[in-house]
């Protein structure tokens, strides 16, 4: 007798109708990302070397404000995406792999709000 | 009968001339992990701009150094090449794009896209900073 439930020799052998899910996530936001970089790179060419004051004015606009943090949530998500390929295609070793893919998630995740919490300080002016 | 000394395993990346194709491959995935980088260093940058201005004009020097002016310009380069190289990606992805005249094609489109819109957005910040 064991404690296990029966649902471990089913798991992982077959179809979880989620095939496509990681390649489908890193497509749509690919496809996001494309007109959000396109505005990102010209927006911070035009602010370039601006002072302070103009960089914050221009972050707190809310089309500005909006756009930031879209391009931060689905830049970072599609980095996580991208960077679990590179992993799961040069790391062998499982426990390595797996605490890699933990620490980059973590820290995307702390990065995206990070990020977002910067631009809605600025934008809401606290 | 088991070979009884080590085969060279193909591609031997030290001998084997890359493919035009293969080149933009790699080049793809390496842009790809630098600019998560480059994600970090504009995170760090709004976050300085939210600490106030003592804070910003701290760390803003750093970004005007010839070496800070490098590196961004290097993430320039990454990020327009990472998206040209992702848009043939999706175009395969549809099912276009295969024969090899056509992938040659729009190999070079994905370099000339990336190094336009490059300099274009360089353009546009030397004439509206004046630098």
């Amino acid at each position: 007798m064991s404690l296990r439930t029966p649902l471990a020799n089913a798991r992982g052998l077959g179809s979880a109708k989620e095939g496509v899910d990681h390649w489908w996530k890193q497509r749509l936001t690919a496809i996001a990302l494309v007109p959000l970089m396109l505005w990102l790179g010209f927006s911070v060419a035009m602010i370039g070397t601006a002072d302070y004051y103009s960089v914050v004015e221009w972050i707190a606009q809310p089309v500005n404000s909006a756009l930031l943090i879209l391009s931060i949530a689905v830049g970072l998500w599609h980095g996580v995406l991208g960077l679990q390929s590179v992993i799961e295609d040069y790391i062998g070793a499982e426990a390595a792999r797996l605490t890699v893919l933990i620490l980059i998630q973590f820290a995307a995740a702390l990065l995206a709000l990070a990020g977002i919490l910067a631009v809605l300080r600025i934008t809401l002016g606290v | 009968m088991a070979a009884d000394r080590e085969r060279p395993l193909s591609p031997h990346l030290q001998v084997y001339r890359l493919p035009l194709a293969a080149v933009l491959s790699i080049t793809h995935r390496i842009t790809g992990v630098a600019l998560a980088l480059g994600a970090v260093l504009m995170v760090l940058l709004l976050v300085a701009a939210a600490s106030g201005s003592q804070v910003y004009t701290a760390v803003y020097p750093l970004t005007a150094h010839w070496l800070g002016q490098l590196i961004l310009f290097g993430f320039t380069v990454a990020l327009y090449y990472h998206m040209c190289a992702g848009i043939r990606h999706l175009f395969w992805d549809a099912g276009y794009g295969y024969e090899l005249d056509t992938v040659r094609r729009t190999s070079w489109l994905v370099m000339g896209g990336a190094v336009a819109l490059s300099v274009l957005t360089w353009i546009v910040a030397i004439a509206a900073n004046g630098s």
